[in-house]
């Protein structure tokens, strides 16, 4: 199926007169089937008119008319470096996990480009609100990947400051951070924070299963009518576990947009450039207060949805074997060689790099201590409840009292 | 079972200077008390459905969108989940949203928000993330509504860790009850009883209120404790009256605080009084009146005389309004109840 078949509807406007000047559209040839409308919605995996692409799979840089970015060698070379750290301490994440040290991870694999480059566009006075799968995101605001690790490794549930850093907390009820979003950058607008180059804005994570939920629609509709500077950044990888693309929706994401009145732009979620660039004007967009707008960055989870799942059991192989010819990474590896003299030393300083950071993640991990079961009490409430308070006495008390035994067994009571 | 009566707290302020006192309904008072809020706060925002122009459906918004703007006191979409999820977002930002749920019955498109995030975003980000939002929630019978507008789901709420709720029972306590809940930095979800919403009491606004999550006693008795809130406690200070004029004197509390509870004042009347009747218009089953049970039967057993009874709604979805009338705790059911724990 070519990207061709998926055209809009022919409107009633378009089609000859036929002397009917009431009533439904007559059906015409044009109207696509229910296959082809399902193949539309993975067409533009191939490129197409509506796919923002500056970087081909085989690395060749090519132009779009609205989304340039202009990048120096060095200014590349970070992408990449950011792209093959942040898959690195995935990895780690993952076989961390099949070791027995975490009790689950979350694989970002094969959307390093996606992340980064929206992390990227993003400066220190916007605000980001992640799923559960932005460990590049996190990358770039600044946290140190460590911190990623209490949630999976169950000692916390987020030991970063989101107001800080600027990067919520990981939300894992699907789509409920599309509204807290939509309500941060509402107080961004009332703060006064939109209007010029210097405006803030906020940008939300969620994926294409997170589209069908409520709340990502309601984010919508309040980021629309409240002129929020609010980026919805959908990450379709085509699956929600095991719940492909066509169970989500019968129009290409990106569309959905039109219905709420603010832009809607398809961007190749493998192409770091082209999701930097698309990433930055919207937030610019935001800035000055021309927001909201929706991007859809067309990606592939290559690994499974979390260490829990078996993707071999509802997806083939030969999809699988497609998208690894689109990798975010190898992509714009091809394109530093070609374009920038990018030698073997930079890529084996990368690669130095990216193991270090590997194995201070997984040492650190480790040696991450238990945490105190006073934890289970703390900060619950600003202003403590004294129910809450005696409940932590009384289990701390109790826990004391097991401490107490091997003293006693040491004093040779038997 | 002639009893002396005891001290009588009435529920209006005392020592009030006459130029701060007015009597007021507990709409008008909830008006006040959000006026107040936003006139003293400018990150105090009013958000919800029909709450600027038409001043909420029943008013307690009134006037102010025109006062403070629309930036202050937000028309909202149609989406509760949208009102609680954008609320989380503003308080994410520092603002301190006051969110108002038209009816109780349409609370549960926000749940998920308020469970979600809004009860726990404090806890998860070990106290980094303040959560100070406060869920106005118009509940229970008794105005002959249609299905879904007459519900008392306070004890879903109780339930859930982060949270707090409270609920009003007169104009006085609604006004400086609302005040305090803004000013907390946690959640509170206020539960605001909707047939109470036009009776009336003089409120002093410069007198010193009694704390937020703190239980009251009303009335002072020695034959047996009534624990109550909301909108069955103007009823079961009518009971304890008409059981006054038989020579039974009642002692009557307005728990005030669904959570935390505030049992003090009951288990310490409890000791006095050996009985203990509940009454409330929620289903009985896993309610606030069960976990009162559960706790006086555990710091009370050698006091009591009588086991706890309750005067409750049943379990059941709310009827249909002709039957109300049986559902609702009323003044004959409480004191029913009342016989039958001097009985044992």
């Amino acid at each position: 199926m070519s990207p061709e078949h998926w055209t809009r509807p022919a409107h009633p406007a378009d089609e000859p007169d036929n002397g009917v000047t009431s009533g439904p559209p007559a059906a015409t040839a044009a109207k696509p089937t229910r296959e082809q409308v399902i193949a539309g919605l993975r067409a533009t995996s191939e490129g197409g008119a509506d796919l923002v692409q500056l970087l081909t799979p085989e690395g060749e840089r090519v132009t779009h008319p609205d989304f340039d970015i202009d990048l120096t060698a060095a200014q590349l070379r970070d992408l990449y470096r950011d792209m093959v750290l942040v898959r690195r301490f995935d990895r780690e994440g993952n076989a961390l996990q099949r070791q027995g040290q975490l009790g689950i991870w979350v694989p970002l694999l094969g959307q390093e480009a996606a992340q980064i480059g929206a992390g990227r566009a993003l400066r220190s006075g916007d605000m980001a609100f992640p799923s559960y799968r932005e460990h590049g995101v996190a990358w770039c605001r600044g946290l140190d990947p460590t911190e990623l690790l209490g949630i999976f490794r169950g000692t916390d549930h987020g030991s970063w400051d989101p107001l800080s850093t600027g990067f919520h907390l990981y939300t894992i009820v699907i789509g409920n951070q599309a509204l807290n979003a939509a309500g941060y950058a509402m107080g961004q607008k009332f703060d006064g924070k939109v209007g010029d180059d210097d405006g803030e804005a906020t940008m939300v994570f969620f994926g294409d299963g997170a589209t069908s939920q409520g709340d990502v629609h309601e984010a919508m509709v309040w980021g629309s009518v409240y002129d929020a500077p609010l980026v919805l950044f959908c990450q379709n990888n085509q699956w929600a576990i095991s719940e492909p693309l066509e169970r989500q929706t019968r129009v290409p994401l990106y569309q959905r947009a039109a219905g709420y009145g603010f832009p809607g732009i398809r961007v190749d979620g493998n192409d770091v450039l082209a999701s930097l660039a698309v990433s930055k004007w919207a937030l610019d967009e935001c800035r000055h207060g021309n927001g909201p707008v929706l991007i859809e960055a067309f990606t592939y989870r290559m690994d499974a949805h979390t260490t829990t799942d078996d993707p071999t059991r509802y997806r083939l192989s030969d999809e699988l074997e497609a998208w690894k010819l689109k990798d975010p990474i190898e992509r714009l590896r091809v394109h530093l060689v070609r374009e920038h003299d990018a030698d073997q030393a930079f890529f084996d300083e990368v690669q130095a790099e990216s193991d270090e950071l590997a194995a201070r993640f997984r040492e650190f991990c480790f040696s991450m201590p238990e945490p105190d079961p006073g934890r289970i009490f703390s900060e619950v409430y600003a202003d403590p409840s004294p129910a809450v308070t005696a409940q932590r006495d009384e289990l701390l008390g109790y826990l004391d009292g097991f401490a107490e035994q091997p003293a006693a067994a040491q004093g040779g009571v038997h | 079972m002639a009893a002396p009566a005891m001290e009588r707290t009435d529920v209006t302020n005392g020592s009030a200077r006459p130029d701060a006192t007015r009597t007021v309904t507990m709409a008008k008072s909830l008006n006040m008390g959000l006026r107040s809020a936003l006139e003293q706060d400018p990150k105090v925002l009013v958000m919800g459905e029909d709450v600027g122009k038409l001043g909420g459906v029943f008013r307690v918004t009134d006037g102010l969108q025109k006062d403070f703007g629309e930036h202050r006191v937000l028309d909202t979409p149609l989406a509760e989940s949208g009102i609680i999820g954008t609320a989380v977002g503003l308080a994410i930002r520092g603002y301190r949203p006051v969110c108002e749920i038209q009816f109780d019955g349409f609370i549960f498109p926000g749940y998920d928000q308020i469970v979600s995030q809004l009860a726990k975003l404090h806890f998860r980000s070990q106290g980094k993330v303040k959560m100070p939002v406060v869920v106005r929630v118009p509940f229970g019978g008794g105005i002959g509504a249609v299905e879904h507008h007459s519900e008392s789901p306070e004890s879903l709420f109780a339930h859930i860790g982060g949270l707090k709720v409270v609920s009003c029972s007169n104009p006085v306590d609604a006004y400086w009850m609302l005040r305090q809940a803004i000013e907390c930095d946690d959640p509170v979800l206020f539960f605001e009883p909707k047939r109470r919403y036009y009776e009336k009491a003089e409120l002093n606004t410069e007198a010193q209120p009694p704390p937020l999550f703190a239980s009251r006693v009303l009335r002072r008795g020695t034959a047996a404790t009534i624990a109550t809130y909301g909108p069955t406690v103007p009823t079961c200070l009518a009971a304890a009256n008409a059981a006054a004029e038989e020579g039974t004197e009642l002692e009557v509390i307005d728990l005030r605080s669904l959570s935390p509870l505030d049992l003090g004042p009951v288990f310490e009347s409890v000791r006095r009084t050996g009985r203990l009747v509940l009454a409330s218009e929620a289903p009985p089953e896993s309610s606030i009146t069960s976990e009162i049970t559960a706790r006086v039967q555990q710091e009370c057993f050698y006091s009591l005389e009588a086991p706890v009874l309750r005067v409750t709604g049943f379990d059941v979805p709310y009827p249909p309004t002709k039957l109300e009338k049986h559902f609702l705790p009323d003044l004959d059911r409480v004191l029913d109840a009342v016989d039958r724990s001097l009985a044992f």
